[in-house]
This record gives structure tokens, sequence and C-alpha cells, in this order.
């Protein structure tokens, strides 16, 4: 008989006046009770429609029922077999557009926590690490991934399953991408990135750190030069977006990427770090997606005693994921909603010492079909700050496009792919994640990343 | 890997490492730049590479202590190895179409004018070097820049070294004793260079910059770097480091560079009273 509670089991955390001051997860995961409780939720419907809402077509209904039954590991083994990543997917998936917005236990209640259900089965395999990696046999292929984020870990596992040699070039120190220099610690513990990273390079997959593809090494020297037969680009967003109102430059106004940057990868929270980052009193972050939650998050965290989120539409049209949004709340995060920022003013020093902002109302709506936000006259108002975080958004990174040669790129500077394969302009070379759609989510980017690892299959296999 | 092959101290100040990164050399030229960390909980240091050599495998670099991150690297003897090498960075100086060049140098700023210096005179460019420093002993790259200039102008502050005076003071007396040039470059502390842009646009003279802002990454995710040039937000790293001295907002990259002057001068004492030396 089915658990007809209309709630999902509650997921334990940590109470939010004291995580609002440390860098611990947040959400603390299932018990083996609880997930077999949440597990009962599922009806195990003849057609799911939560599989169709899952970018990477998890197996979600097969894998609750295994739950449901205590196998847990086998549980684990469905879901990877379309996932590469589950204990980062059910952290940080919007879940609530995806598998769990299709949900017919939605309809009247909540949805069954299947993103609960999948971290709790990752992390319960990872900690038990027993587990035997079955080493495929190697075809002799190799492949060359741009970028460790969650389109070239994916397009990585995939390819590395099918005995594939992958090397994986990433820019940065560290590997992980987003995952690491931008999700923050306390959604998603680094130790966990770093395990599935291992899991990787258990599978054979390489990880060059410190190279710079279209400065250190171009796409065509990868395969001219070195030997690859393909290159799949999954180099990420790219460039921050500044709103171009006076003062932005100040001292104390940073992109959330910094920000971000700063306290995630470069450790900037912990008293011993060598990298520096202001210790401001109010900050007012600028945006309402799941970027600009993380970096008001942090702002707390790192000791902030007023920490705003500044956003021209309304709670409805927040793009944040909804646990997101709750948890800031919680948190104690201000939502200054219907407000935009005209200009940020200076203290004698060159310091930020406030924004002057301007309440908005809802108009018409606009071609995305949300209603677009108008200025209300006459109501200026000064928000006191000492620091700005601008998270508006990126524009694509110029490094790749403007060191390969026929690499075809859309008006708004994404590369141009075949939607069902990810394939680009250029023959060999293929694309997906952000650097194709432009700011995404972790689990479109490993679809993406999937995609292009099967159609890299199905071109060198037949060589 | 990035094993530091030689190690030499230019002054009491001024170290030259040359590191073991053979990727960073088959594709490094004047003008760009790497981001290293000495150590793996290091901060992320951009340095303009001071030289490199292809058949070696070598890029070297040329560095001022003057912080907790400058200060860890200089400890790092000949042998050991850099935890963290990434490059080349930014655009290459352009070079080409140049007959008559004035390369302005300022301070440990002559490390990235020399190799511009010495690229343009190789390629048989009239090079005139003015280069300054504080005083004689801060001097680094003298030989260098007389070997690889038509014109050799040294001046000081306080006139124990060349003439006594500016680099603007040189610069001037040469355009007005009727040298015409192509084009100024100018490298040093911003506010040298933000008095050459503005005597040089006196004379009409095209001005070339190499700005050194805070930056993380260097591929143009962060924007940390940011700057305004000709009233467009733009970042050093892709988008520079060179740019038109008489477009570049001076005063406000002067602001932004003393962001985090109060941390780092805690962030100095703590690690030279770590290595049991007196601050400065």
């Amino acid at each position: 008989m089915a658990n007809m509670s209309p709630k999902k089991t509650p997921m334990p955390t940590q109470e939010p006046s004291v995580r609002a001051h440390n860098f611990d997860e947040v959400a603390l995961g299932y018990t083996a009770e609880m997930a077999v409780l949440e597990a009962d939720r599922c009806l195990n419907c003849k057609t799911p429609a939560c599989v169709a809402g899952c970018p990477v077509g998890i197996d979600i209904p097969k894998f609750i029922q295994k739950i449901k039954v205590g196998e847990f590991e086998e549980a684990y083994r469905i879901v990877t077999n379309s996932s590469s990543l589950p204990a980062i997917c059910g952290r940080v998936c919007p879940q609530e557009n995806q598998c769990e917005g299709k949900c017919i236990r939605g309809i009247k209640g909540e949805a069954v926590g299947i993103g609960r259900l999948e971290r709790f089965v990752a992390d319960l395999h990872n900690q038990n690490d027993a587990a035997i990696v079955e080493i495929p046999t190697k075809n002799g292929h190799r492949v060359a991934i741009v970028g460790s984020g969650p389109a070239g870990l994916s397009c990585a596992g995939e390819l590395a399953k099918r005995g594939y040699d992958v090397t994986v070039f990433e820019a940065l120190h560290t590997a992980g991408g987003v995952l690491v220099y931008g999700i923050p610690e306390f959604r998603l513990p680094k130790s966990i990135v770093a395990k599935e990273i291992a899991g990787l390079e258990a599978l054979g997959v390489k990880f060059v750190l410190n190279t710079v593809v279209g400065k250190t090494v171009t796409v065509e020297e990868l395969m001219r030069e070195e030997g690859f037969e393909a290159v799949f680009i999954g180099s990420g967003a790219g460039l921050p977006r500044f709103m171009g109102i006076p003062g932005e430059n100040l001292k104390g106004v940073y992109s959330a990427n910094e920000y971000l940057t700063r306290t995630n990868l470069m450790k900037a929270y912990l008293p011993d770090s060598t990298t520096p980052i202001l210790r401001a009193r109010r900050v007012a972050v600028v945006g309402g997606g799941n970027v600009a939650m993380d970096a008001a998050r942090c702002a707390l965290r790192l000791g902030a005693e007023e920490v705003s989120i500044v956003y021209r539409r309304s709670l409805a049209e927040l793009p944040a994921r909804k646990e997101e949004v709750e948890h800031a709340m919680e948190e104690g995060v201000q939502f200054r909603l219907l407000n935009n920022p005209l200009e940020i003013l200076s203290d004698e020093n060159g310091f930020v010492s406030g924004m002057r902002c301007i309440n908005m109302e809802l108009g018409e709506p606009d071609a995305s079909g949300r209603r677009s936000p108008v200025e209300i006259p006459n109501s200026e108002f000064i928000l006191d700050c000492d620091c700005v975080i601008m998270s508006i958004g990126t524009s694509p990174n110029p490094l790749i496009k403007s060191t390969t040669a026929g690499l075809e790129i859309n008006r708004r500077g994404g590369i141009v792919v075949v939607e069902e394969t990810g394939k680009t302009s250029l023959d060999g070379v293929y694309a997906g994640g952000d650097a194709v759609t432009g700011a995404a989510t972790v689990i479109l980017a490993m679809g993406a990343g999937k995609t292009a690892a099967k159609a890299i299959d199905s071109e060198l296999s037949i060589l | 890997m990035y094993r530091i092959l030689e190690k030499q101290s230019l002054n009491t100040q001024v170290t030259k490492m040359k590191i073991y990164a053979p990727a960073v050399a088959k594709k490094a030229a004047p003008g760009q730049f790497v981001i290293l960390r000495s150590h793996k909980d290091s901060e992320r240091l951009p340095l303009t590479v001071a030289d490199y050599n292809r058949a070696e495998g070598s890029v070297t670099v040329i560095f001022q202590v003057v912080g907790a991150g400058t200060e860890r690297l200089n400890h790092l003897m000949v042998g050991d190895s850099l935890s963290d090498f990434v490059g080349p960075l930014g655009n290459a100086t352009k070079l080409d179409g140049l007959k008559k060049v004035a390369v302005v140098g300022g301070g440990v700023g002559c490390a990235i004018a020399y190799p511009v210096a010495k690229a343009l005179f190789e390629r048989g460019t009239e090079v005139h070097a003015i280069v300054g420093f504080r005083s004689r002993e801060l001097v680094i790259l003298e030989e260098e820049f007389r070997a690889h200039s038509a014109k050799f102008l040294p001046v000081s502050d306080d006139g124990s070294w060349g003439e006594k005076g500016l680099v603007t003071d040189a610069l001037r007396t040469l355009i007005e004793g009727g040298e015409s040039y192509d084009e100024v470059i100018a490298i040093g502390p911003l506010p040298m260079m933000k008095f050459v842009s503005l005597l040089t646009k006196k004379y009409n003279i095209p001005t070339v910059v190499s700005m050194n802002p805070i930056m993380i990454d260097g591929t143009g995710m962060c924007g940390g770097c940011r700057l305004t040039v000709g009233g467009e937000v733009k970042f050093a790293c892709v988008d520079g480091p060179e740019f038109d001295g008489h477009l570049v907002d001076f005063d406000e990259a002067i602001a932004r560079s003393s962001m985090y002057r109060p941390t780092e001068r805690r962030a100095h004492e703590d690690t030279c009273n770590l290595f049991g030396k007196e601050v400065e």
C-alpha cells in the first residue's frame, strides 16, 4: 500500500539561524527509513510522466521501486545507467520544473521527492567505497573534452564507459568547473564533486589542468597535432554581464562569478585563505537566479548583517530553484522585489556607499512571455549597502570562437549545434552546455554532454 | 611540472624566475601574461611574460615582492616546482608596421617593457628606451635595454642613476627635440602610464599601455579585471592587457587597484612575521 501522505517526507536540514553562519551543507539527506517512506509515495505509474521530465531520462519509477524493497545499490545502478553524476544532480537539479514537476502526486499535494531519493542512493553508494569499478575495454579512440564542468564531465563519463580514451582539459587549477567555482560548499560539498571526478579517473579519464583551450592549445591543434579524433567543447557560459549603470566599477561591486569564485574556489571564507574578499555589512545582490541566491547566501555566511536580493520582477517570476529561494528566505535574506537599480553610490574613498533604486510594476508580457517590469515614476529610493553583487547573467566567452576558424556562432554568441547530436559546423567537433545555450542548468548541460557522447560514439565506432 | 630552472635576484625587491612550462613557452608572445600559484593554497597571481625559450620549454617571469603571494613565491628555490602555471593569456603586443617607437618603462614595469623593446629592436624598429626608477639600487635590466635600443635614456627620481626626473620629462624632451614616433608604449605604475598618456595625447602620438589589474581566472569568467576604456567596460584578461592609453580611465583603474590594500598589508605582515623578517 502506497504512502498517501500529501507531503514529502521532510528532509532534515541545519537550523536556519545556525547554517546562515557556516559553510556546511544545508540539507542533510534522508536516512534509509526516510528514503523507504518517501519511495512508498511513488505510485509506479504505467506511463511515468517523471521520466519524460528528466533531461537525461533516468528510469525513475524503476529505481524508486528498488528503494522500496531496500535494494539501494541496485537503485543506484539504475540511476547511473542514465546519469553520470547523481550525487550532484540530486542536490542541484531544479526538480520542480523537471521530473517532480510532472509527478502525478503533485496534482493533489507534493510530488514524490525524486531528487532527494536520487541523492540518497548516490550518497550511500559513495560512503561504501567497496564498490568495484569495472574498467571498460579500451577501443583505441581518443576524444578531447574542453572544460570539466557538468557538460564535460558527463560527456567524459559516457565515453569512458564505452571504452574511449578521454582527456579533459581544464583552464583552472581544479577540475569541476561551475561545480567548484560557482555552486557553494553549503549546497554542494566539494568532496562530492571530487569523489565524482575520482570516479571518472578510475574509469581511465585523464584530467589536464591549467590549460586554456583557445590559448595554450587550440581545438585545431588538439585534432591535428595531438591526435584526438573528436573534441567536445563544454567551456561554459563566459563573461559576466553588468547593467551599464553609473558606479559599477566602484570598489565593492562584484560580478557574482567573481564573488563566488573568491568564496568557493579560492576559499576566501576560511580564516587562512590567501585570497581576499570584502567583508561587507550590507550586501545587495542584483538578480533572481540560482547564482544570485548562492551569492546572497555566501554573503550572509561571510558575516554580512543584511543581505538583499534586488529583483525587478515579482516573486512568481524569480528564476531560481524553489528550494534555494525558500532556504535563502529562512536564513534571513531580504527579497526586495519589483525594484531596479539606477546607480551605485560612492563614499569619499571610492567604496560603495549605497544604491539608488526605483520601484517597478509588471506591465504587458514581453517576447519571453513574462510580464515586463516598468518603472513607477517618482518612486526612487536609496538602498543602504556597502557591497553590490551583479548577478544578471553572462555573455559568451570569445576565447574558443576567436581561435577556431569555421566554428559557427549564433547571434547571441553561442556555438551553433545540431540539437539531436551536439555536432557543430566543424567535422569531429561537438559542443554542449552553457557554451551553446547561454547560462542554464547543471542537468541540461549534463544532458547535452551525454547526447554528444552518443553521437561521438556512433561516429567513431564505425571507423 | 612547473619546475624552477633559474632564479636571480635583480635587486632587493625584484626577482627573475625561469620556469619549465613547455606548453606555455610554445605559444607565448611579448605582451601576454601567465597566472601562477606557488603553493596549493596560494592566491592566483597574474604576471606578464618577461621572456620565453621554446626549445628549452621555459617561461621567465619577473616579479616584485609586494604582498604575501609574491613573498611565498620568492621563497621557492631552483629545483622546486610551482603548484600551477597557466597561459599564455591575453593578447600579444602588436609589433608590425612600427618604424620608430619610444618604449617607456617604469620600475618593475620594465620587466614587461623590456621584451617589447627587444622584439621591436630585433625587427629593425628604431627603439628609444626611456627607463625610470626611484633610485639606483632599484635598477633592473639596464644592460638589456642598452643592447636593444637606438637611444637609451635612464632617469631616476633622486638623480642617483641617469638624469634626475621623471620618464615624462625625458619623453617630452625627445618629442620637443624633434623626434617623431609611430607609437609610444608605456608600461609601469598606473600614475606613470596615466601621465605618459596625457603627454602623448597633446602631441597626438598613438600610445599603448599594459594594464595589470586584480584578476582571478584570467579567461574572462570573473570580471574582476574590468576597466573603462573609451567609455566601455573591457576585461583586461581577454580584451587586453594592452589598451589605447588615450582611452583608459586611469583614475578608476587606480582606485580599483587599491580595493584590497588594507587586507594585503595585513597578509604581508603575517607572512613576513612567519619568515622572521621585519616589515619594511
